[in-house]
């Protein structure tokens, strides 16, 4: 790609094809939830031995730590599950790059990681997403459950680890070239997001309470 | 023809399931598949199928195809996955036979889905699909036709009470207007441990507790709640209802079985659409408040080296888990706890309708081999409980597997101890 046409496209990737991709993200994940509240719940007659509200969001909170038995069992899921899921927040989060753009189109900031530090997090990262990818291969459970959706979900989350990583090597020239397909992974990702498992990421939350809610009326601890 | 119209029922049926939990777990789920190392029937056969994810995928089809824009868009393009008579039928055994609604699941995933209630879900399509296993319909349809689902008529109790009054000489007091307390029991308990009625009689006379037995409500299994059909299950409870109305009493007793327990005490409000005029408590509930209240007085201790197995849906389901650890502490000196117990306790692999099936003995026995290996890890001589089917269960398994280990009811434990007066 030559440097005017990496210009261009680094600048399409920033302006039309950004804002297409977070109008979409936005406009999907609202739908997505409205889908779900707005079915509802049946008032439940059954008189409740404990509350709803404490225990639903208390299983919020304690549903991010594994039971002994599922760790015994899965400890290869478990721990490279959480491995992943931090170093991805990391990268997303506390690169300072990111955060400054976040300050630039919210006005919100934080303070960020050094950069080497961000950097091996995506090393990390990446390698814990191939580990999961070949589990997910062999594992006679994962490999039966997985549908098409699973494989294109884990590439396009792995794309923007990728290609961040490739940017900030610059290896790939020039350089705006290798910004842009970052961004252009990240915009894949947000459009996918809606229509996809990626959904976990904001339904867990009520997953999680409602299981909770129903634990904490019949009076078992969540 | 039919099967047409049977799998318009059954998916007619499956819609009327959903609500935003179901949409939300549904929305959540990322096939981590840890889910079945929490199931018994995967952990004891491999086999991916019993993964608990995996078999809610017709109600999943349903959500998706019906109640997303996304899902709504597929099926206009001809995209979706629709359910077919083949679908169900294919997962007709992963539902009945290689599920016993114990929970287990719904307690390990990491995006706190409730599999186990979505699998109660798609049972009630399958019996509205006609593809319910026959061993639970003949169960179902005689609770709905005799009034209990082995077919105990109340002259089969009334011949039992007269034994246990002949043989002690106690009172067990039917159809008595305003008690305090209405005790329902499990055909099996009727039937094959009828000393839990003795139990009750003499805890209750030692407490002073006014009881009675209705001659028109007394058997609490519910098998509409196992073979998923809310119509049979709401008018089992009905029953229940009526017969406590009639008598006018305040409080109902679910006995020592699993199901009774979900079917009076949580889902039953809702099946009547109605809250009840009275209180609903279950037996290890009542026994503990009378431990409390002093009214419960034992003497000298069960010595031999036991464990409690924890029925699902009293313990896990149900939420009474600290009351039979409480009145085994009066009782018996050597108590152990398997390594997995309370709400993360394995079932017997017989609940939820699996011991009702016959055509699921065979994988029933196999994932009995994890309750072994629990109780491999304890060594004890003796197993208590607290539901009549676990009982008859883990025997049988016991004997599978030549375990000479005695079970036990737990009322039954502590009426042994009562203080004699």
């Amino acid at each position: 790609m030559d440097i005017s046409n990496a210009n261009e496209f680094l600048i399409w990737t920033r302006g039309s094809g950004f804002n297409i991709a977070v109008s979409i993200f936005i406009i999907g994940v609202l739908i997505r939830i409205l889908e779900i509240v707005l079915l509802g719940r049946k008032q439940d007659l059954a008189e409740p031995r404990g509350t709803e509200w404490g225990p639903g969001f208390k299983n919020i909170l304690s549903r991010s730590l594994v039971d002994k038995g599922t760790f015994r069992r899965s400890p290869f899921v478990v721990v490279v599950g959480y491995i992943w899921h931090i170093g991805f927040f990391v990268c997303l989060l506390l690169f300072v790059p990111h955060i400054e753009l976040l300050h630039a189109t919210l006005g919100i900031k934080w303070p960020g990681l050094p950069n080497p530090l961000v950097d091996s997090a995506a090393a990390v990262t990446m390698f814990a997403m191939l580990a999961l990818l070949i589990h997910r291969l062999m594992h006679p459970v994962m490999k039966f459950l997985s549908t098409y959706e699973d494989y294109l979900v884990w590439l396009l989350t792995f794309l923007p680890l990728l290609t961040g990583y490739i940017a900030y090597h610059r290896m790939i020239n020039p350089y705006p070239a290798a910004l842009g397909l970052h961004l252009l992974s990240v915009e894949l990702l947000l459009v996918v997001f809606p229509f996809t498992k990626l959904m976990h990421a904001f339904t867990l939350f009520l997953a999680r309470w409602y299981t909770g809610a129903m634990m904490g009326r019949k009076g078992i601890e969540s | 023809m039919t099967t047409q119209l049977n799998i318009a029922k059954g998916i007619n049926a499956l819609k009327e399931q959903i609500d935003a939990p179901t949409a939300a777990f549904f929305s959540s789920c990322v096939h981590c598949g840890l889910c079945a190392e929490a199931c018994l029937f995967y952990t004891e056969t491999s086999d991916p199928r019993y993964t608990p994810i995996n078999k809610v995928e017709p109600l999943k089809r349903v959500w998706e195809s019906e109640f997303t824009l996304w899902g709504k868009l597929k099926k206009v393009l001809g995209l979706h996955k629709p359910v077919t008579d083949e679908l169900l039928a294919e997962w007709e055994p992963l539902i009945y036979d290689g599920c016993t609604l114990c929970g287990r699941c719904s307690m390990v995933c990491p995006v706190g889905n409730d599999i186990s209630t979505m699998i109660r879900k798609v049972r009630e399509g399958m019996v509205a699909s006609d593809h319910a296993p026959e061993g639970l319909v003949g169960a179902s349809t005689r609770a709905v036709k005799i009034g209990s689902p082995m077919g105990v008529r109340l002259k089969a109790l009334e011949a039992q009470i007269r034994h246990i009054e002949a043989d002690t000489g106690l009172t067990i007091p039917i159809d008595v207007q305003g008690a305090d307390y209405m005790a329902l029991l499990s055909s099996m308990e009727i039937i094959n441990f009828p000393e839990y009625i003795e139990s009750l009689a003499k805890i209750f006379k030692q407490a002073g507790i006014s009881w009675t037995l209705s001659s028109e409500a007394f058997e609490a299994t519910n098998s509409g709640i196992q073979i998923g059909s809310s119509d049979i299950a709401r008018e089992l409870v009905q029953r229940v209802v009526d017969g406590a109305e009639k008598l006018q009493i305040k409080y109902v007793i679910s006995p020592e079985c699993g199901h009774a327990y979900t079917a009076i005490r949580w889902d039953g409000p809702n099946l009547i659409g109605r809250p009840y005029p009275f209180k609903v408590v279950h037996i290890l509930e009542l026994l503990d408040q009378l431990r409390q209240s002093g009214r419960l007085k034992t003497s000298g201790q069960y010595s031999k080296r036991l464990t409690f197995h924890d029925p699902c849906q009293i313990v896990r389901k149900g939420g009474v888990e600290a009351q039979p650890r409480h009145l085994l502490g009066l009782v018996a000196s050597d108590f152990v706890e398997m390594a997995d117990h309370g709400k993360m306790n394995w079932c017997c692999g017989g609940g939820g309708g699996v011991s009702a099936n016959e055509r699921a003995d065979e994988i029933r026995l196999t994932a009995f081999k994890r309750k072994k290996a629990q109780l491999d890890e304890v060594n004890v001589e003796v197993m208590v409980t607290a539901c009549a089917n676990c009982r008859l269960v883990l025997e049988e398994g016991l004997e599978e597997n030549n375990m000479d280990i005695p079970v036990i009811g737990l009322s039954e434990l502590i009426s042994d101890h009562l203080t004699e007066e």
